[in-house]
């Protein structure tokens, strides 16, 4: 049974490997899917298993895993993920603690991987299951929430948790309430960690509970000594690591200052009086005459298209303008949406071919050239004072320069600042027009104008 | 033994990174999605948990660990393979 894990294993790196292109990323996924299945498999041939409950549980799961996966939206992505990476996480964090359950004499390398793997699996669930509420705002705000003593608290919360896995190693054999309480305080430290991160943070907050469920089950593969679980856990672990990396980059900040420091609770009142001007804006109406005649236009999409659930009438406007020779493309900023590669799913989903999506790097340079920017329910990503304002919290971060375009259109509700609370200088540049009100109905009325002539 | 485990882990650690730094931004969202259900890869540790006969308790912790480990695995696959698959027709250009 050891081969069928040894191809098990192959088939997880054969499927990522496959996920390096759009062509084959399907296919790879499959691979990756067959290989879970050898795994499955190997592990129900080994013997000695009563097969009752584990079909019980495997039917249950793949039924609520399936009715899940078909029927959420792709808006819902982010949350979809979140609370995936905590059902991993609750999964090893119980493995690990039934290991325990049955074999309290275990050698002490066993016992420091069983309760590694209580304490990742218990932080990465409930850090999920609060992130997972963050962002589909079910129970509480997507706002950051901080509260005086809060690194102390911290502090005391992971001082608890080692000084608690010293005395489970110790002494493991009459350890347990010692683990059950490692347990209770993996479960608070999750929570605590993910509370004073908000919304916009969130991507890199999934990336690194990805990151966590991997090395979660890595760490069951320490206490079980099997090879193929710490081979795929890892992947995940480097996968989650390396996305969080790009995210921080993305943002210009530190994963510390992303985890500690609850950007955007107290910013905003610092730079709402530098505002200068006022900000033009105009109907939809009047948009179109622009559009209409522009000869390029490049979309910027963010968090409030997935909001408007805008995608599929950006797509119908593309279309238009496509037909009216102008040419069309869409800018994708490494953290616009709630977790990585979100705004290009949401875009997929609306049947835009993905060679008119063009990442951040490149299309900063074709600015100058493009007649009209067109920014939906973005904000953050195109503020251009992260590289004018040396005072501004985001000063530094990599931006889409749609102020370097002919003109710029910004679809948006009303002069309410970003989720970072932060002022936005491009509202009031000469180029720059908004217009205001919810993205949808105004793209909508857009595409009737088009239809109309 | 338990060097031998270290050794697998750092190695594929470092085999993940060389792989996950070669796929485009454009497929994150289904990078992370799949990850997250090759992470249900605990799903064969709960396997033997509710599998070996060894108490109740051992069992029901290893019945739930089934059933979230499959969520995990068969909803990430999925979605995943939903994702990609509007990816992949769009090749009518």
């Amino acid at each position: 049974m050891e081969w069928l894990y040894i191809i098990a294993a192959v088939l997880f790196v054969l499927g990522l490997k496959m996920l390096s292109s759009p062509d084959s990323a399907r296919r790879g996924n499959v691979v990756s899917a067959v290989g879970m299945l050898l795994a499955m498999v190997a592990t129900l041939l080994k013997g000695g298993i009563s097969f009752t409950w584990i079909a019980a549980g495997i039917v249950i799961g793949s039924v609520i895993g399936a009715l899940w996966a078909y029927r959420v939206k792709m808006t819902q992505m982010p949350e979809m993920v979140a609370i995936f990476n905590g059902f991993g996480g609750l999964a090893s964090m119980l493995v690990g603690w039934a290991e325990y359950h049955m074999h309290r004499d275990a050698p002490t390398s066993t016992i420091v991987s069983i309760y590694l793997t209580v304490l990742i699996g218990g932080v990465t669930f409930t850090g999920s299951v609060l992130a997972f509420a963050k962002l589909a705002e079910i129970g509480v705000s997507g706002k950051p929430f901080m509260f005086r003593g809060q690194h102390i608290v911290n502090g005391l919360l992971l001082a608890g948790a080692v000084l608690f896995g010293v005395i489970f190693t110790l002494a493991p054999e009459s350890s347990y309430a010692i683990l059950i309480l490692g347990v209770v305080l993996a479960l608070v430290i999750g929570v605590f960690a993910v509370l004073p991160i908000g919304g916009a943070d969130m991507p890199v907050v999934i990336c690194l509970l990805n990151s966590y469920s991997g090395l979660a089950a890595a760490a069951a593969g320490f206490v079980l000594a099997n090879n193929m679980l710490i081979v795929a856990g890892s992947l995940v672990g480097a996968s989650g690591i390396i996305l969080t990396e790009i995210m921080c980059k993305a943002m210009n900040r530190s994963l510390a200052n992303v985890l500690f420091s609850g950007f955007g609770a107290a910013a905003g009142t610092l730079s709402r009086a530098r505002a200068k001007g006022e900000a033009k804006s105009i109907s939809p109406h009047d948009a179109y005459f622009a559009l209409e005649a522009a000869r390029s236009i490049v979309f910027v999409p963010g968090y409030g298209m997935a909001v408007a659930q805008a995608q599929h009438v950006v797509k119908e406007l593309a279309d238009h303008l496509e037909a009216n020779s102008t040419e069309v493309k869409y800018a994708i900023h490494p953290v616009a949406g709630r977790m990585p590669g979100h705004m290009n799913v949401l875009l997929a989903e609306a049947d835009v071919p993905y060679d008119q999506l063009v990442e951040m790097n490149a299309i900063n340079p074709l600015m100058p050239t493009i007649d009209v920017a067109l920014v939906i329910g973005a904000n953050d990503v195109v503020n251009p004072a992260a590289r004018e304002d040396k005072s501004s919290p985001i000063y530094g971060m990599p931006i889409i320069n749609v102020d370097h375009a002919h003109t710029v259109f910004v679809l948006k509700r009303s002069m309410a600042s970003g989720f970072a609370g932060i002022e936005n200088p491009l509202f009031f540049k000469d180029n720059a027009t908004m217009i205001f009100g919810d993205a949808k109905k105004t793209l909508q009325e857009i595409v009737s104008e088009f239809k109309a002539a | 033994m338990i060097s031998v485990l270290v050794f697998i882990f750092i190695i594929s650690a470092f085999l993940g990174f060389e792989l996950i730094s070669k796929v485009p931004s454009q497929l994150h969202t289904p990078l992370m999605s799949g990850s997250n259900a090759i992470s249900g890869i605990t799903i064969v540790g709960a396997i033997v948990a509710a599998g070996v006969a060894h108490g109740e308790f051992a069992t029901a912790l290893g019945f739930l660990a089934v059933i979230f480990a499959m969520i995990n695995v068969v909803g990430g696959y999925l979605v995943t393979d939903r994702m990609l698959a509007m990816f992949r027709h769009k090749k009518k250009k």
